[in-house]
């Protein structure tokens, strides 16, 4: 196919060139060059601004310690589930419970937990006034905590789902089951025998799902800004501040901050290096010495707890913003409002049909992008034999890897510079970043598995590449190809970032629009935004899943 | 080269990192059987890749693959004809049994319902009336294996590649499917290559039998 030979040159324009250009956009504001704001001369006057601004340490100290503390967090509680519970029927019931969970935005999952932990949200009124005695919220800072707990929580509690599907995906390439059984008739115990036999090559496969999610939760800004500290904020929210300043002069300050982010972020990664050895001599050493830990129900039932935990605070967030959405009156200590209206969703319609639209063609267009895009790479992977390495999924992952505020600011300002901001092509664009590595790692795997003798056998009855992809392989990958989609979509909806700094204020998402009221905590109308911006994925998941069951509805071959 | 009837291999040698897997000179008359048996791991199944035109890059290949005195070794995999056969039937499972055959009918050979009506001609001649519109995952192994086999039939193929296409199945339904299959390829005058492991193909093929793989 002459179209396939174009796409891999293409794909990896889409991954590096933004990254490239965003760093150089960002690299050469910080040291004093912006010819735009009259900015000619290099100079290092950014950088001690950025040195003598009160609070920065502690900023960017708060930001990579919180990245740490998430990612080990959610790692160990998926990796404590898996090894005490894999493949129990239980095991399985909270796989499907907490697969759809990734489809949630992070915003959303932000204000849900919100709502639960609050010292006005549910938890505390599920316990008021017969435990607590109090008939008013306590005034604790709960939310906002200057100690980022609540903000390391509400990550926690959103990668765990990644985390758990990217575990998921490395399993069926080992030979688990054959391993457990095998560890236990050494007499290991349970989850012994889990993380001393498959955890090693597990980890493996999903290193650079770890750093992604380590660099993520370094750089993050939604959820900062809903759950993080405030005095001094992390340090993505001041750079936010500081690119948002009416003062055109903040840039070369933000500029500097954004490299800052990148340092930090870098810092954190080498923080896991530690980690990842303190870790592997932790299993090494026991196992070394023959040890079998028989007796571990106690830890496999806190695993359970943390997972079930974590997931029921995901829902329970979800119900909470749906249920703030129709809150009439609702004093304190009720656990319920005492009146339901369809007010706020009747005010808000109206505002909220613009950014509703805009989300729906920016994620249409980027994925569908992204899917066409991933399908021609992988079609042509089969052609050449080559791309399957680990330097090509090390491309693929950078993207997630940088953090996004340290180049996506370098493009708002080569956008600005362009003409470009806020335009609909530059918004698509830059939401494709981020869609395109998703959507390329949740269809490869089910492309690279599918049986090759079919593309034999449809050459040998004469049809073309072109004939044979649309007439066999699409079709019989298309549960794949949708829910790769569905994937995609997702990941655009969620994204805040991109869409305010692209988008520059003109195009606005249901969810730059939902963090934007963060500030002004009426808990009604968050309700609305929070529970539309969760509506949407849900939407495209059940759609991805609706399609095939309903065009395959006589083929047996083709059911899950 | 005297005789050009029929399929002609020459000099076929194919490596994989340096390990030659296969070497082969070979004459197949139409409707003869060359039969290429070795172990499982030889690298047999190469030599149909060869012959097909999908053989995976890893390896390296030389040699020529002649039809009728046309030379084959530079076409696509499409363009060569060569129908295929595997040890599993591999209906597209999205389609319906018709469905399968249909596609295999070369383009601008009618519209889409006669297309249809040659496929549902095609199953009746398998002993298959009425399956057209039948799920192919409901039909059985012996019914699924004659699909597939009317399925390559009739996208008019040059020469047949069987991949050891009886292992799996039991053994009556082997004997009865080797029986039908070596009979239709004579009608058609069909050159085929069969790779195996078992003798007992070998020897209901009747034709070479050329090793690969001893040690």
């Amino acid at each position: 196919m002459r179209l396939a030979r174009i796409a891999p040159p293409l794909t990896l324009l889409v991954l590096v060139g933004p990254l490239a250009f965003g760093l150089a956009g960002t690299l050469l504001p910080a040291f004093g060059y912006l010819p735009s704001l009259g900015g000619t001369r290099f100079s290092l006057d950014a950088f001690h601004l950025l040195a003598g601004t009160p609070g920065i340490v502690r900023s960017a100290a708060t930001s990579i310690l919180a990245g740490l503390v998430t990612t080990l967090l959610a790692l160990l509680c998926v990796v404590a589930f898996a090894a005490g519970h894999l493949d129990s029927p239980l095991f399985l019931r909270m796989r499907r419970l907490i697969s759809p969970l990734l489809a949630v935005p992070h915003a959303a999952a932000a204000f849900g937990f919100a709502f639960l932990v609050a010292p006005s949200g549910l938890m505390m009124r599920l316990v008021s006034p017969w435990l607590t005695g109090l008939d008013r919220p306590p005034d604790v800072l709960i939310v906002h905590d200057p100690m980022a707990i609540t903000m390391v929580a509400g990550l926690v509690i959103k990668e765990i789902p990644f985390l758990f599907l990217v575990m998921m995906a490395a399993l069926p390439q080992l030979r688990h089951k054959e391993t457990l059984q095998l560890g236990r008739c050494l007499g290991y115990g349970r989850v012994a025998s889990f993380i001393f036999l498959l955890w090693p090559q597990i980890y493996a496969q999903m290193r650079l799902a770890v750093f992604a999610v380590l660099a993520y939760a370094t750089s993050v800004v939604d959820v900062a800004v809903i759950l993080g500290p405030q005095l001094p904020p992390t340090l993505p929210v001041r750079l936010i501040e500081w690119m948002n300043d009416p003062e055109l002069q903040t840039r070369y300050l933000a500029s500097a901050g954004a490299l800052l982010q990148l340092v930090a972020t870098f810092a954190a990664l080498l923080g896991w290096l530690g980690i990842e050895r303190i870790g592997g001599l932790l299993v090494s050493l026991p196992s070394g010495r023959g040890l079998r830990f028989r007796h571990d129900r106690p830890a496999r039932h806190a695993a359970l707890a943390a997972m079930a935990l974590s997931a029921l605070m995901v829902f329970g967030g979800i119900a909470m913003l749906g249920l703030w959405s129709l809150a009439g009156l609702w004093q304190f200590p009720k656990a319920l409002p005492s009146a339901f209206t369809l007010d706020r969703w009747s005010a808000a319609l109206p505002r909220i049909l613009d950014p509703l639209v805009t989300t729906l063609w920016v994620a249409g267009i980027s994925t569908a992008i992204a899917v066409v895009l991933t399908i021609l790479c992988l079609e042509r992977e089969l052609e050449t034999g080559r791309g399957q390495g680990g330097r090509s999924l090390m491309l693929i992952y950078l993207p997630l890897i940088v953090p996004q505020i340290s180049f996506m600011f370098g493009l708002q300002v080569l956008a600005i510079a362009a003409g470009v901001e806020g335009t609909a092509a530059s918004l698509v664009l830059a939401h494709l970043v981020f869609v395109l590595p998703y959507v390329f790692l949740s269809l490869s795997d089910p492309w690279r598995a599918h049986d090759r003798r079919y593309d034999a056998i449809a050459a040998g009855l004469g049809m073309s590449r072109t004939r044979a992809l649309m007439r066999v392989r699409l079709p019989m990958l298309a549960r794949a190809i949708l829910t790769a989609a569905a994937v995609g979509f997702a990941v655009s909806v969620g994204q805040y970032l991109p869409t305010v700094l692209i988008g520059a204020g003109r195009l606005t998402t249901v969810t730059s629009e939902a963090v934007a009221l963060a500030a002004g905590g009426n808990g009604r109308v968050i309700g609305v935004y929070g529970f539309l911006q969760t509506v949407l994925p849900f939407l495209a998941f059940a759609i991805a899943t609706a399609v095939p069951n309903l065009l395959f509805r006589h083929r047996r071959g083709l059911r899950l | 080269m005297t005789k050009t009837e029929g399929l002609a291999l020459d000099g076929i040698t194919i490596r994989l990192g340096g390990r030659r897997l296969i070497a082969l000179d070979a004459q197949v008359g139409r409707g003869e059987v060359l039969t290429v048996m070795g172990p499982s791991g030889s690298g047999k199944s190469t030599l149909l890749a060869y012959i097909g035109g999908f053989l995976d890059p890893a390896f390296e290949a030389e040699g020529s693959v002649r039809i009728d005195g046309s030379d084959l070794t530079g076409l696509a995999a499409e363009d060569r004809h060569a129908g295929i056969l595997f040890q599993d039937p591999l209906l597209f499972p999205h389609l319906d049994v018709a469905g399968n055959i249909a596609i295999a009918i070369p383009q601008h050979s009618g519209s889409r319902r006669d297309r249809r009506r040659m496929a549902e001609a095609a199953l009746a001649d398998a002993g298959l009336e009425g399956f057209g519109d039948a799920d192919p995952d409901t039909l059985s192994g012996g019914q699924k294996a004659r699909v597939a086999l009317q399925r390559v039939l009739m996208s008019r193929p040059r020469l047949l590649l069987l991949d050891e296409p009886f292992s799996k199945l039991d053994a009556h339904l082997r004997e009865q499917t080797r029986q039908m299959l070596f009979a239709t390829a004579r009608q058609a005058g069909l050159p085929v290559v069969l790779v195996t492991h078992d003798e007992a193909d070998a020897a209901a093929a009747n034709g070479r039998v050329h090793r690969v793989g001893d040690s």
